[in-house]
């Protein structure tokens, strides 16, 4: 267990709410109303008007349920079973209640003396507590009762005796990691003994562990106890638990099966309890674990209907190219929040053409590349505007089949990140010819070849044998390779390039970048290519598009924005790129954060971080406009000279 | 990948060890002498000092240990009081109906349990996925040994479709039809909380998996969304889900003692059962020793079905 992690764990236990946030938790609710009418009618057995659970009365035996003067009927020996229930409940609760105590008694007094002392002391202990692990969870508990014989006390010892490694290894990975922490130093320092510090600083610390595991194994020890004493080795006639009623009960299954099926239920009703209880403890005192939290995404992006997202007349009048976004808004909502990641991109990519788009990170550059065939993950994005034209065909809101045959087909993206964007567990080799299999319905060696083709074309060193190769084995830069003969195995119109070249080093970088302008112009494939990095845009592309908090800041052919800026953003951004030769000049780097996109400030977003901006830039909504023919710029001073 | 197993099979073997140790020192768990104890307060001193001898009580402890441990690496576990046969006859001939349960239970529990999974994730918040969260819900908490009795009364004693237990027909042919006849209930009680816990896992997996980059490069290939998920996604949960069930082999193999009784399974539970009732240690001994043992050797199968399907797996 990392540090971070025990922050973010026992954080939210320190707060008060525990019980309030537990309130909030309707199953967690239903689990702690169940265990407590258990407990209590328990607690208040011997209160209760009941028949002694014991008497027998052979003339009215197996009376059934809601006869005179027995409400739930009687058992074979005429013995009440309402009243053998709730002494059952008794009884069993005790001793799981017990059993769960012993065993965390000696599990965590194990697991903070491993965890604190650390060395050979450590090792020997949890070797012995491996030991434990390795028998099958109920056979250790048989082969003691089988020693100690059968009975309530002896089944109770060996049920805990088979929970005290969850506590132990629990407590002992939380110690450890405390152990490393300031707060213990400081204490040895102090002069506070080994058994001090256990008791007053790592103790208080690993209650909520402690707390977690109780919660956990309750259920289990209750349901195991009474399985011993179901097998006849736990409790001893006369004494009886719910296990024992359940056992006797089950030779009268043909003739009376409430007598079986009664304590069933009672033993079923307490573990469902515990379990809701113990899940609802778990969520709240230890987040990490909360299981299925999260959101997966789904297929693809979720979009609003066609008549919400149409955009204005005027960006819609202009006759699209091979692919064009128009007024494309696609927003995050998370909870009450709505983020505006792409707040209304309009532009055109024509066949051919290499387009770059800038900005820092969080100006909605990713957002908006990935929307165009769905990739954004929904939950929690959403398209809620615009529309993406393919040939004239709008891609938002397409038929999934449709958007599937365009994705890597017509139009392939190259990630970032090669190592996570590539299946650990499949071949390289393997991942691009899926692709293309998908694609053409060609034959596995068929489609092999042209893998091996693909990967010389993407001078990856002895293609053929890397074929097989796994992700791991390769180097980022022989990954973003294969990333790019994934993105070109099915000839694109249009690749989608993420800053394929941001988690290489240097001398990588413009290996694969050449590379990928020499294939997609042989190919006559469109770029568009996504960067934080002005320096890399010239070499590339015919046309720049920049972008801050989710809106085009400013556009134009290469020539003129690196000629002209006409945003003071652009320029900004111009100004932090290094000139090779020229060291002296200084790197300026942006003064403050681009504004969060859930709450854009009014006017220009720049206008906070522009040391040129006028009152009048704060006060409304600031048009994107031409400044030159191709030329445009968000900004109301972009005719003055910078 | 045979280097990897070879260096497996080189772990258990400490693990084996102790589980001989454990085994062995529950006898000095037994309260007073061990002698009166299993033979009991009634049995004439010849046959006490008997016993003691053929155990070995009369020597130190660690001496005892090596000269039982010489006799079950020879396959002598000692002699079984009160069926006056060897342990390891009546052990092995028990040990086949108990992996035949387990082995029902484990393949139902896989199948189905990472099926709900698969479907609760694809489908989160969905009718399908609360459907499944309920079902796991009560599937674990709910008692084998309660569920094998439900079992028996409504589909054996009142719809009559399966047999109350055993696991042939008296004077049958003993064929395997009549044998899956007989493994239906009883292994799908047994399954039913292993299955839950399958489930969950797989659901919490899969939605971990979803999330990766590299199930977004797939739907950016245009690959279908059957081979997203079972070829992409699934393989990656499933590297996490083998360890966990074989795991679950180890609660199976315990509650095959539960099942075994209600179904009158003539395994190793229902074996150890009598003999706890009859005190008939060595009998326990060898009964327990060689599940465990067992167990020990279903997890190194997982471990081995985890590094083949995860090449990041190394020695």
């Amino acid at each position: 267990m990392t540090d971070t992690s025990l922050n973010e764990m026992d954080a939210p236990a320190r707060r008060p709410g525990v019980l309030a946030r537990l309130r909030g938790n309707g199953l967690a609710m239903l689990g702690f109303a169940l265990m407590l009418a258990l407990g209590l009618l328990a607690l208040a057995a011997p209160l209760l008007p009941l028949a002694d659970p014991d008497i027998t009365n052979v003339a009215a035996r197996l009376q059934p349920p809601f006869s005179d003067g027995a409400l739930l009927g009687t058992d074979q020996l005429g013995r009440d079973m309402l009243s053998r229930l709730v002494w059952g409940t008794r009884v069993s609760l005790a001793v799981g209640l017990v059993a769960t105590l012993v065993a965390t008694l000696i599990g965590a007094f194990i697991g903070l003396v491993a965890g604190y002392y650390g060395g050979r002391l450590d090792n020997i202990l949890m070797r012995g507590i491996d030991m434990l692990m390795a028998f099958p969870y109920l056979l250790l508990a048989l082969a003691i009762v089988a020693a100690l014989g059968p009975g309530l006390l002896n089944a109770m010892f060996a049920i805990a005796l088979v929970n005290i490694p969850f506590f132990a290894r629990a407590v002992r990975g939380a110690t450890v990691s405390l152990t490393g922490r300031e707060f213990v130093d400081a204490a040895r320092l102090c002069g506070l003994s080994g058994p001090r510090i256990i008791g007053s600083e790592l103790l208080p610390n690993v209650m909520p562990i402690i707390v977690i595991t109780m919660s956990t194994t309750l259920g289990w020890m209750v349901l195991e106890t009474a399985g011993l004493s179901f097998l006849g080795l736990g409790a001893q006639p006369p004494q009886a638990d719910l296990g024992s009623m359940l056992g006797d009960g089950r030779k009268l299954i043909l003739t009376a099966p409430y007598v079986a099926t009664l304590p069933g239920l009672v033993i079923l009703f307490l573990v469902v309890g515990t379990n809701l209880l113990g899940d609802g403890l778990r969520d709240i005192l230890d987040p990490r674990l909360k299981a299925g939290q999260l959101s997966r995404p789904v297929a693809a992006t979720a979009a609003a209907p066609p008549a919400a997202r149409r955009p204005d007349d005027e960006t819609e009048a202009s006759a699209p190219g091979l692919l064009a976004l128009r007024a494309l808004r696609t927003h995050f909502e998370v909870g009450e929040e709505t983020y505006k990641a792409v707040n209304g991109v309009t532009f055109d990519v024509s066949a051919g053409e290499a387009v770059a788009i800038v900005g820092e990170s969080g100006s909605g550059k990713t957002v908006m590349a990935m929307s165009i065939l769905g990739l954004v993950a929904t939950p929690p994005g959403r398209i809620v505007g615009g529309q993406v034209l393919y040939g004239g065909e709008d891609m938002v809101g397409a038929p999934l089949p449709r958007l599937q045959d365009i994705r890597g087909d017509r139009i392939a993206y190259i990630f970032q990140d090669p190592l996570t964007t590539l299946n650990p567990l499949i071949p390289v080799g393997e991942q691009v010819a899926e692709s293309i299999r998908r694609h053409r319905g060609i034959g596995r060696q068929e489609a092999r070849d042209r893998v091996l083709a693909l990967f010389e074309a993407v001078q990856i060193p002895d293609a053929a044998a890397r074929l097989d190769a796994y992700p791991h084995e390769l180097s980022g830069g022989q990954r973003q390779r294969v990333g790019i003969a994934m993105a070109l195995a099915n000839d694109p119109e249009v690749l989608i390039a993420d800053e394929p070249t941001t988690a290489l080093d240097v001398t990588t970088q413009a290996q694969i970048l050449k590379l990928l302008d020499r294939l997609r112009r042989e190919q006559g494939a469109a770029l568009l290519f996504i960067t934080h990095d002005f320096g890399v845009v010239s070499e590339l592309c015919d046309r720049v598009i920049v972008m801050y908090a989710g809106q085009m800041v400013e556009s134009g052919t290469v020539a003129q924005v690196f000629a002209a800026p006409r945003h003071p953003y652009t320029r900004r951004l111009m100004a932090c790129v290094p000139v090779l030769g020229s060291p002296e000049r200084a790197l300026d780097a942006i003064p403050g954060l681009p504004p969060p996109v859930n709450r854009l400030p009014k006017g220009c977003a720049f206008a906070p971080r522009c040391d040129r901006a006028l009152p009048s830039c704060r006060s409304g909504e600031i048009a994107l406009r031409p400044v030159a023919p191709d030329h445009l710029a968000r900004c109301i001073r972009a005719e003055e000279e910078a | 990948m045979l280097s990897y197993i070879a260096h497996r099979l080189l772990l258990t073997i400490p693990v084996l060890f102790g589980i001989t140790v454990m085994v062995f020192l529950v006898i000095s768990l037994i309260p007073g002498d061990p002698a009166t104890a299993i033979l009991g307060s009634y049995a004439t001193p010849e046959n006490v000092a008997k016993l003691n001898k053929d155990l070995g009580l009369d020597r130190p402890l660690p001496l005892q240990y090596l000269a039982w441990l010489g006799g079950v690496l020879g396959g002598d576990f000692g002699r079984s009081y009160s069926l006056n046969r060897p342990v390891i006859d009546e052990v092995l001939e028990r040990f086949g109906p108990t992996l035949i349960l387990a082995s029902a239970a484990l393949f139902l529990c896989v199948l189905f349990g990472v099926a709900a999974g698969v479907v609760a994730a694809v489908k989160q918040y969905g009718w399908q996925d609360k459907l499944v969260t309920l079902i796991v819900l009560i599937g674990i908490s709910t008692p084998s040994f309660f569920l094998g009795i439900m079992m028996i009364l409504w589909f054996a004693v009142r719809l009559k479709w399966f047999p109350t237990g055993g696991m042939y027909e008296l004077f049958g042919d003993e064929g395997l039809l009549d044998l899956l006849h007989h493994l239906v209930l009883p292994a799908f009680s047994l399954a039913v909380v292993a299955t839950g816990v399958v489930a969950r896992l797989t659901r919490s997996n899969m939605l971990e998996v979803l999330r990766q980059d590299y199930v977004r490069t797939a739907r950016a290939k245009g690959l279908r969304e059957g081979a997203v998920i079972y070829r992409h996604a699934l393989k990656n949960a499933l590297v996490n889900i083998i360890p966990v069930i074989g795991v679950q082999a180890g609660f199976v193999l315990g509650g095959a003692v539960y099942i075994e009784s209600v179904f009158q399974w003539p395994g190793i539970g229902r074996m150890l059962v009598t003999a706890i009732s009859t005190r008939d240690i060595l009998l326990v001994q060898g009964g327990v020793l060689v599940v465990a043992a067992s167990y020990v050797m279903l997890n190194l199968v997982a471990d081995v079905l985890q590094a083949l399907l995860d090449p990041r797996v190394k020695v």
